[in-house]
């Protein structure tokens, strides 16, 4: 069965400029208890890669550079 | 630890299963009363922030403090919410310990409402006694349970969801199978005596919004604990009493009558009038909002505009810091005001949950599942409206009965074939090169239990619902992962699959009417004592077929007057309706 690929705009927002993951910071990957946040391959930052969260906030409030920003899933906007 | 094939043993005393709210409490008594024993907790998300109280919580929804509640008027309470239908001794021994363990959470740097004199200041939400303990600095609970881990040594696991128990050829528990969920590495944990934690059966129902993910519970509480459970023979409880919230339109959280009612605030129809007398979150209560929302005066709110600008300060306060803090994010979206304007409110998908309703595992006042070495603590087990105290209370009393039953067993042999045989299961997804993602899988199972299982209950719909449920079991073997996230998505949906087949048999067996919306049966719309005061317990048949039968309610401990069982019927505003 063949699949396609589609996108989705996710509710999670990472500052690149704030992110300071390229000097290990994983907190916001590790906390997240739906694990949808990860490094981005390209630019080495925290970036949602799933669009699959409960806007509960841990990733946001635990970021030690405030470069993480939770909106309301589009769908529940 | 040890290999079998390629796939790495870990050998421990006590497994706990799931590190949110019971999870770490068993852990933690586990290892105080045993500090030599091996106790391991094992959490599909990391235990720092996970579960229900993942940012902690806004109050006690359910503190029997001397003073404003005895043990016995709280077991009264609970028992009528719940039409008859509940284990006594499993209520009472939860509320006889609810003031110790208040106290143990005082003592770990946990902060509780006091009022000027230093007492508790409990407020009055149910119907009848005074049972709520607000928590405004809530948020810090997790935080409190970690260092206790860590001071306990206790031994945590992080992303590892646990998909399979396992038990030896005595019928006892031994231990689990689970599954890395960012390497896709399949373990084995054999231990001596197992505790699942691991919360609601969330993810059943589709929120109205069409969103996965929008539900009412933490969705990685998706169920894996009630399909394991079943898998390996225990009985399960109550599951046609589904859980169903009252929650605001669109944001799944709650609206929230533990926080604001206290203060003023109470639900109310398009009119502004209230149509129920009592907020607290029960079936008849539901029912009567269900009604309500079907009527002309519908549809339902959040009445908070009548209130004073402090007032509405300090429920902003709480509410939009807590438990749901993106709930201000959702208002200023929306340009929602509680000054100036009533808040829409709609009734949540539904689910399993002991924590709320009175749905799950079966347990008994000890912890006990039916399986031997196995035990069960929280909103997955089936005492009922336990709420987070409860997940406490019981985390407590299962980490201690575990971890005596472990004292007195061998470590239990392993059986390979089985292991082998489910490893190659679980990791089949991904084995394949195309075939059905595990979201549309789910959107689809999800949609069908909206269409066919969710009240009102009807059985031709439910005959509808069960059969294209069942052509669905053909998919699972289509089911494509490509990589270890859409594994553990893939695995999931499977169990969320098992908790949809067993909502329908239960529902399908109790042909009756009871506790309000949760079971309203319309082809049976009376309640029916002489046929079904009982519990009903679900479970796997010799031949491998889902089953129900009924277990008769245990004699009460504490005896009910005719006047008082009735208390909970009588939810409409009279003048209203
Ligand atoms: C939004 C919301 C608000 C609430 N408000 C209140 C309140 O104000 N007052 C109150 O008293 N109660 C409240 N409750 C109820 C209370 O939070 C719960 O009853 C209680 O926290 C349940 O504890 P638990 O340990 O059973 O589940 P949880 O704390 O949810 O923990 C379950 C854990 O199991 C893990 N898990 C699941 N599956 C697996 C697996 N396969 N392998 C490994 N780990 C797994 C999960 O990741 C999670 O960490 C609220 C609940 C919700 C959802
Ligand atoms: S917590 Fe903040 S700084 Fe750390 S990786 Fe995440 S976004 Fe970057
Ligand atoms: S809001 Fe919650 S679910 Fe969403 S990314 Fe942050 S931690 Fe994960």
């Amino acid at each position: 069965m063949p699949t396609a690929t589609q996108i989705s705009m996710v509710p999670v927002v990472v500052d690149n400029e704030k992110c300071i993951a390229d000097k290990g910071c994983r907190t916001c990957i590790d906390v997240c208890p739906l694990d949808v946040l990860w490094i981005d391959e390209k630019t080495g930052k925290a970036h949602m890669r799933y669009d699959e969260c409960w806007y509960c906030m841990p990733c946001e409030a635990d970021c030690p550079t405030d470069a993480v920003t939770v909106n309301i899933p589009y769908l529940l906007r | 630890m040890t290999q079998l094939d390629d796939i790495t043993v870990k050998d421990v005393d006590v497994l706990v299963i799931g590190g949110g709210t019971a999870g770490p409490m068993a852990a933690i008594t586990a290892k105080e009363k045993d500090p030599s024993a091996s106790v391991m907790l094992l959490e599909k998300a990391n235990v720092k922030r996970s579960g229900a109280i993942s940012m902690g919580m806004d109050g006690l929804n359910n503190a029997v403090i001397p003073g404003h509640a005895t043990p016995e008027q709280y077991t009264k309470e609970i028992t009528i919410a719940n039409d008859g239908i509940v284990l006594q001794k499993g209520v009472m021994e939860y509320a006889e310990r609810s003031f110790d363990m208040i106290q143990k959470l005082d003592n770990w740097g946990v902060y509780f409402q006091k009022d000027e004199t230093g007492e508790y200041d409990v407020k009055k939400v149910h119907h009848l006694g005074t049972y709520v303990l607000p928590m405004p600095e809530g948020h810090n609970i997790k935080k409190i349970l970690y260092r206790r881990l860590r001071r306990n040594r206790v031994q945590v696991e992080n992303r590892y969801q646990a998909i399979r128990l396992m038990k030896d050829e005595s019928g006892a528990v031994s231990g689990c199978i689970a599954l890395g969920t960012r390497d896709a590495e399949v373990i084995v944990i054999r231990a001596k005596a197992v505790v699942l934690c691991t919360g609601a059966a969330g993810r059943i129902g589709l929120p109205a919004s069409g969103y996965l993910y929008g539900t009412y519970e933490n969705p990685t509480n998706c169920g894996d604990g009630h399909s394991m459970a079943y898998h390996v023979g225990a009985e399960l409880s109550g599951l046609e009493c589904y859980q169903i919230n009252p929650l605001l339109k669109d944001y799944n959280g709650p609206a929230c009558a533990y926080v604001t009612g206290p203060l003023g605030g109470y639900t109310a129809n398009a009119n502004g009038d209230r149509f129920i007398e009592c907020d607290y979150w029960s079936g008849q209560m539901m029912m009567e909002f269900y009604n309500e929302l079907q009527s002309g005066n519908g549809p339902v709110f959040l009445k908070l505009d009548h209130l004073a600008e402090e007032t509405i300060q300090e429920i902003e306060d709480v509410l939009h810091t807590n438990e749901r803090p993106s709930r201000g994010r959702f208002h200023d979206g929306r340009g929602n005001d509680y000054r100036t304007k009533m808040v829409e409110m709609h009734i949540s998908e539904i689910g399993f949950c002991a924590g709320h309703s009175a749905s799950g595992v079966w347990i008994n006042e000890k912890g006990e599942t039916t399986v031997p070495g196995l035990y069960g603590a929280g909103d997955m087990a089936s005492i009922p409206h336990s709420y987070m105290l409860g997940a406490f209370v019981y985390g407590d009393i299962c980490g201690a009965n575990a971890v005596e039953f472990a004292k007195h067993r061998d470590l239990p042999t392993l059986d390979e074939t089985f292991i082998l045989r489910e490893k190659q299961r679980i990791l089949a997804p991904l084995k394949r090169s195309d075939g059905i993602p595990p979201n549309q899988f789910e959107y689809k199972l999800r949609r069908f239990v909206n269409d066919y299982l969710q009240p009102p209950k009807i059985t031709k719909k439910m005959d509808i619902g069960l059969q294209r449920l069942k052509d669905m079991e053909q998919d699972i073997e289509f089911l494509y992962a490509r990589d270890p996230h859409e594994l553990l998505r893939a695995n999931e949906a499977q169990h969320v699959y098992d908790c949809a087949l067993m909502a329908a048999h239960a529902s399908m067996y109790r042909q009756e009417s009871r506790w309000g919306l949760y079971h309203h049966y319309v082809d049976y719309p009376q309640t029916n004592n002489d046929d079904w005061f009982c519990h009903v317990q679900l479970y796997k048949s010799e031949d491998n077929q889902m089953a129900c039968k009924k277990r008769p309610i245990d004699p009460y401990v504490v005896e009910l007057d005719e006047e008082e069982k009735t208390a909970y019927q009588k939810m409409r505003i009279q003048q209203v309706s």
